[in-house]
């Protein structure tokens, strides 16, 4: 498929009308790790008429190649991942009640009186808890585990969903002031952003874009993404902790707030699965300084992105991650700023333009 | 079936071969294979591959079908007035070890002397051990291994580093059943050999390699290297899975000998179990879906994300009583995998590979 | 002590005394290259900064070997500062808290500082989260450390006797061993990469890297490991002096027999000193080197250590020439893994 290179739109960041729709499909879809296939469909529909070659490997990951013009061009793989953290259901019990278990990395406390999304359809549900008429006090400090909650679809259950279906929380996506609050925003805000990078890929590189699978379950789908493309160069686009709420006690100060809100996209020196690449760093950052574009560091600490599989590909790929803040991760509502994610784009596009063939010739 | 499955597997069952020291069961697969294939070969990790050529034009797409072959055990770690002290090699609950009858292989002779001795895992009276190690289960740290031998002796023949196996023997219990160690995973490995013996009498367009891997208990070390060499379009990965029975009743477990698992999740390709639940179907096989949410803790995990990705689905017999000497599975089971790994094998058309897409 | 003697000591000082947590090994690669330079083949530095030097090509009967030696110490990583100065951090490896009560840093740039405590609750262990760093600053504004500075620990190197003694002896002896190996090798049927590898401390990122450049035939990784001879330890056969340590296995692999019989055989033959090492817990660059691509035979050379992960880590002289030594002959002949 031809790219449209020369009636190519000039690059605007902000978000239009048509950019909010299509955030709100990516979030409402329904894509738990193991089953993408939602926002793959999204994905293809979304970058087809921008692409130079695009294919679904093994894992279901989708491969995106935007050639620059450049000569002697860098090879940079970005990477979004595509799955958000959900369920799974494991048993009918019958009367529309589901026994499940959590796929990702959710706070089991998050899971009690929730709305949910089951399977492509979409079917609505709930979790449930007993009446608090019926509780004791000593009941109610013990959190309910997994094994005793039900997903419950209603009497006529069984004929809308069954075991080995997938789900999710089923909060609507909503803009909100300067905010966007919804489910998925990780990393349904990174595969936006990576659209956007495919659409207005600068010339100077080949853009390698790597819409991933099951990153929630341990960065499996980037492993195979980077094999396959074997890139120079890599960015992992994420989401991650804004922990800038205050101390209960009012004269203890937050040390340990990760990143915070309206603090700009937050750039990683290091995670508990990649330490970033010093030229990456430095690059990112002047970047940011040069364009007038807001930044932090994301504190070093743990957790990880799909760099984390992406840099020990092959022979090693000098890689580094690049994430919007934002609050209340992985459980049924994520708060971001517009702004955030709007810079984090802006940032990201802005450096890629910025590489050479004299970027790596550079000491680590 | 030309195959005595019983003799088979109880010969399997006899043979070492703890995870990184598989040789002895190798041979024993190896002799077992080298008929109902046409070419042998070991991988630098010591997984046995055994191709059995396809009728189809060259160049032939191929299955790879993989159980692995290492057994769970104990390490010799220091040798105290005789006595032996030892880690695990795999997952050993420490409950079962009082009392367990083992065989230590004592090396300190050279690999070439090595001694097969007879020895017991034993629990030191309480007043002889310190006050961490408590009053409930004793953990590993603090059981010891008796040879029955002077301590002398045992410092010429044993020395660090030597594994001690169980020695529980194999036993064929009522319902077509056997008991014994490591039926996790020799009872999937005997399935692919049940697999190749029926090959021999059906047609088959694709190549097929039939992989005893090694390693699966330490890391998943076979599963993630065997398919860089072989290079295979998919796999069927075959383990053991928890049966219904005493200490477990979760109603999704199967029951034994009622049926196999097929298995789907995020490990597994859909479009695979798709392919092959029909296939069961087809052939009115017993068999229960099992889905699960997130890895699987078999050979699948490496296959899968090896080089380029593979896509794998899996196949679970069903057994009880995981990792203890006296595990549990029923033959019928076993032959059920069998027989449908070579039916879905003998059914492949040489494009199959475009229906495995992620549409 | 003999001028020979002492200039194996100034090596290791020289060595351990280089700041260079995984992720920062800048400094630490160049002195090594300098050092190896005169003896190599051939240097390169791939893409996670692994220095990989070879010597020698393959001839009939020899094989492709990888030494892996990791260059990278444990350290610190700093994550705020806070309004007077003080700076938080979070550990970069295996870092326990309790070691670090005291201690004394050294940033890559040369600015030093110590590791202070909030008080804790009676009887509790400290966390790092309960640790800060103080430079001497007065407040954030003139504090010379911020966000993203990396500190290794400072304590120079001693001798005690027959016994040498200095943070980071894990790894950098091992550094030492494959330089000292390098040096002594006559000739060799093998081609051999020496690789002094990065970030093994974080999750054996660099070796696993450098494994699937090389595309070895056989590995070896060098590394230190615990004894248990100090007073109620951890029950360990290893005990320092006792002589090279050939590692069986250790919670991350399980070496390849031939490759431990061929490291046992030649130590017989060479009439050194050897003990056998099963370690419960740790891992070394032996593990990637094991599972790179299609899989490769791999073991490792283990030095005795004591007090591994503490700021005076203590190795035998003994027990490192022994290592010396047995790498020395295990790469100047044929190999046979039977």
């Amino acid at each position: 498929m031809e790219s449209n290179a020369k009636e190519k739109p000039e690059f605007n960041a902000e978000l239009s009308e048509s950019d909010l729709f299509l955030l709100t499909s990516l979030c409402t879809a329904v894509a738990v790790s193991g089953d993408e296939k939602e926002v793959r469909d999204i994905v293809l529909e979304a970058v087809r008429p921008h692409t130079d070659e695009i294919s679904v490997d093994a894992l279901g990951n989708v491969l995106v190649t935007k050639r620059g013009t450049a000569r002697s061009r860098p090879r940079v793989m970005v990477s979004a991942h595509m799955d958000e953290v959900g369920f799974m259901l494991m048993r009918d019990e019958g009367e529309g009640l589901f026994e499940f278990r959590v796929i990702g990395g959710i706070d089991e406390r998050q899971l009690v009186g929730k709305s949910v999304v089951v399977g492509p359809d979409h079917v609505p549900g709930i979790i449930g808890a007993k009446a608090i008429h019926m509780t004791t006090p000593e009941e109610r400090k013990v959190p309910l585990k997994v094994s005793d909650l039900r997903i419950d679809l209603g009497p006529d259950g069984s004929s809308k969903a069954k075991a080995g279906d997938r789900g999710t929380f089923g909060t609507k996506f909503a803009r909100i002031g300067p905010s966007l609050r919804s489910k998925a925003l990780d990393d349904r805000l990174g595969v936006f952003n990576l659209i956007q990078l495919v659409r207005y890929a600068p010339e100077n590189i080949d853009l390698l874009a790597a819409f991933t699978v099951q990153e929630e379950l341990g960065l499996r789908g980037a492993r195979v993404a980077a094999y396959n493309f074997a890139p120079d160069l890599a960015i992992a686009l994420d989401s991650t902790p804004a922990n800038d709420l205050p101390h209960y006690d009012l004269d203890e100060s937050n040390e340990r707030y990760n990143t915070r809100l309206d603090g700009g996209p937050a750039i990683y020196l290091m995670d508990g699965a990649t330490i970033g690449d010093r030229r990456w760093i430095d690059l990112l950052v002047k970047t940011a300084e040069a364009e007038g574009i807001p930044w932090q560091y994301r504190q070093p600490g743990r957790g990880g992105t799909d760099a984390g599989a992406i840099h020990l590909s092959r022979e090693g790929v000098p890689s580094i991650s690049v994430s919007v803040p934002q609050r209340y991760l992985h459980s049924a509502a994520g708060l971001v700023r517009v702004d955030d994610c709007v810079n984090t784009l802006r940032l990201v596009h802005a450096a890629l333009a910025r590489l050479d063939s004299k970027f790596l010739k550079q000491e680590r | 079936m030309r195959l005595d499955l019983t003799k088979h597997l109880k010969e399997m069952l006899c043979a070492p071969g703890l995870s990184g020291y598989e040789e002895p069961i190798r041979k024993v697969v190896a002799e077992a294979w080298k008929d109902l294939s046409d070419e042998l070969q070991v991988s630098p990790l010591g997984s046995l591959h055994a191709l059995k050529r396809g009728e189809g034009k060259d160049p032939r797409p191929k299955v790879m079908l993989a159980a692995h072959m290492d057994a769970i055990g104990l390490m010799v770690t220091a040798i105290q007035d005789g006595f032996l002290r030892f880690t695990q090699v795999g997952g050993v609950d420490p409950r079962i070890l009082p009392g367990q009858m083992v065989t230590v292989h004592a090396t300190a002779q050279g690999p070439k002397n090595a001694q097969e001795l007879p020895a017991m895992v034993v629990m030191p009276p309480q007043h002889l051990q310190p006050e961490e190690a408590g009053t409930g289960a004793i953990g590993l740290p603090f059981l010891l291994v008796d040879t029955g031998l002077r301590p002398a002796d045992v410092t010429e023949l044993v020395r660090v580093g030597d594994l001690i196996s169980f020695a529980q023997e194999p036993m064929e219990l009522t319902g077509d059943t056997l008991a014994g160690h490591t039926l996790d995973n020799r009872a999937s490995v005997a399935a692919v050999t049940v697999c190749l013996d029926l090959l021999q009498r059906r047609r088959h367009l694709w190549d097929v390699y039939a992989v005893a891997t090694s390693q699966e208990e330490v890391g998943i070390i076979g599963g993630f290297t065997s398919p860089v060499m072989i290079k295979p379009d998919f796999a069927i990965v075959s383990d053991v899975t928890f049966a219904i029975g005493p200490g477990w009743n979760n109603p999704i477990s199967p029951k034994l000998g009622k049926g196999i698992n097929i298995t789907d999740g995020a490990n597994m390709h859909p479009a695979l179990f798709a392919a092959l639940t029909r296939a069961a179907d087809a052939m009115d096989l017993p068999y229960q879906k099992s889905f699960s949410p997130g890895m699987s803790g078999t050979d699948a995990y490496g296959i899968q994300v090896a080089e380029s990705g593979i896509p794998v689905v899996n196949i679970g017999i069903p057994l009880r009583y995981m990792h203890t000497p006296v595990e549990l599975v029923s033959l019928k089971d076993v032959r059920r995998a069998g027989r449908l790994m070579a039916d879905f094998i003998s059914e492949l058309p040489a494009d199959f590979m475009q229906t495995v897409t992620w549409e | 002590m003999s001028p020979k003697n002492d200039a194996l000591f100034e090596l290791v000082k020289e060595l351990v005394e280089t700041p260079g947590p995984s992720g920062s090994e800048n400094l630490i690669q160049k002195k090594i290259k300098a050092l190896v330079e005169p003896y190599a083949d051939e240097t390169r530095v791939d893409a996670l900064g692994n220095l990989i030097v070879r010597k020698g090509s393959k001839e009939a009967g020899g094989m492709r070997v990888m030494i892996s030696a990791h260059v990278d110490e444990i350290g610190l990583m700093v994550t705020h500062v806070d309004e007077n100065g003080f700076a938080r951090f979070h550990t970069i490896g295996g870092v326990n808290p309790m070691t670090c009560i005291g201690g004394r840093v050294l940033f890559m740039d040369g600015q030093k500082g110590v590791i202070g405590c909030e008080r804790l609750q009676s009887n509790a262990l400290p966390k790092i989260e309960d640790l800060f760093i103080d430079t001497g600053a007065t407040s954030r504004e003139d504090c010379p450390v911020q966000v993203g500075d990396v500190a290794g620990f400072e304590r120079p190197a001693i001798q005690l006797g027959g016994r040498l003694v200095a943070k980071s002896m894990d790894d950098r002896i091992s550094a030492v061993v494959a330089i000292e190996a390098l040096k002594a090798l006559k000739s060799s049927p093998h081609e051999i990469y020496f690789v002094f590898s990065t970030q093994e401390e974080v999750g054996i990122r660099g070796a696993t890297v450098a494994a699937f450049g090389i595309e070895p035939e056989i590995g070896l990784a060098i590394d230190v490991t615990p004894t248990g001879d100090t007073p109620r330890a951890r029950k360990m056969n290893v005990a320092l002096g006792a002589g090279a340590a050939i590692k069986v296995k250790d919670a991350s692999f399980i070496a390849h027999p031939g490759v431990v019989n061929w490291m046992v055989a030649t130590a017989q033959a060479k009439k050194l000193p050897y003990q056998m090492e099963v370690l419960e817990y740790g891992g070394t660059d032996g593990r990637a080197i094991q599972m790179s691509r299609a899989g490769v035979p791999a073991g490792c050379l283990s030095i005795p250590c004591r007090y591994v992960h503490s700021p005076s880590e203590m190795v035998d002289r003994g027990d490192l020439e022994a290592c010396i030594k047995l790498l020395t002959a295990l790469l100047s002949k044929k190999i046979d893994l039977a």
